[in-house]
């Protein structure tokens, strides 16, 4: 400690320290944070359903989103990723889990809305068991915080059934 | 810097830091700005670099009392004792 580049050396050190600790500390407090989602999601039209050449079922549709996501931000929160998942039993598969639309909310300001979009991402099954089939659908939110643990939640909002014909 | 300024200017470093750690964490909470925060603690972190790295004068009021040089002439080093040994090239204890 008896020369200046010493002192700023221990000075420089312990300051990372702390401001480590502010950080765990700040995940920490988010722990605390009880956040309640609310929506609703419908679709409203099945745009095509048809066979993909190699034989596999394919999907696209219009849905109307409405989304409270304002609870899940706090002061450490970068942003929310939001994605709606289509979800499935087949005989093949017990779980399909398809990602049909997702969206990056970037603040609090932004993270209640209502929209209506195509499905950005098309549904498709390995294989052609849609017909009829009734379809789940889940909105998975992950958390980024600025520092610290990401949270991971969803929640079913609600379901459809597929037509027995293809469009 | 003497003896109790490194002391000193250690203790307040730590000292610092910690308070400005607390503040910065319950001023950005409360306003919920991590921003505000992270400001608030490079603030404080500035502010201790510069009250504790360079060599203040009020670091130095404890000097050391160094022996005065006439006393070593007075007692002078003393001086090995050379070997008896003749042509003798290994040194004895």
């Amino acid at each position: 400690m008896h020369t200046s580049v010493q002192r700023l050396n221990t000075l420089v050190t312990f300051a990372a320290v702390l401001l480590a600790v502010l950080c765990g500390v700040a995940s920490f407090f988010d722990g605390f944070n009880t956040h309640s989602v609310h929506g609703t999601v419908e679709v409203v039209k099945i745009r095509k359903f048809r066979k993909q050449l190699n034989g596999n079922e394919e999907v696209t549709m219009n849905l109307n989103i409405s989304l409270d996501m304002q609870s899940t931000f706090t002061w450490n929160t970068k942003q929310v990723f939001v994605f709606l998942a289509a979800e499935f039993e087949t005989e093949k598969n017990v779980v399909n889990q398809i990602s049909i639309w997702d969206h990056i909310i970037p603040d609090k300001e932004h993270a209640k809305f209502q929209t209506q979009v195509p499905s950005k991402y098309p549904l498709t099954d390995q294989g052609s068991n849609l017909k009829g089939k009734k379809i789940d659908l889940v909105l998975h939110w992950h958390i980024m915080p600025k520092s610290g643990k990401m949270i991971q939640d969803k929640l079913p909002l609600s379901h459809f059934y597929l037509p027995e014909a293809y469009l | 810097m003497d003896w109790q300024g490194q002391k000193r200017a250690e203790m307040l470093m730590q000292v610092m830091l910690v308070v400005f750690g607390v503040v910065a964490f319950v001023v950005g909470y409360s306003i919920g700005s991590f921003r505000t925060m992270m400001l608030v603690y490079a603030g404080g972190v500035t502010l201790t670099a510069l009250i504790t790295v360079p060599n203040w004068p009020c670091y130095n009021r404890h000097p050391l009392n160094w022996l005065d040089p006439s006393e070593a002439e007075k007692h002078p080093k003393p001086q090995p004792v050379p070997s008896k040994k003749k042509g003798g090239k290994h040194h004895h204890k």
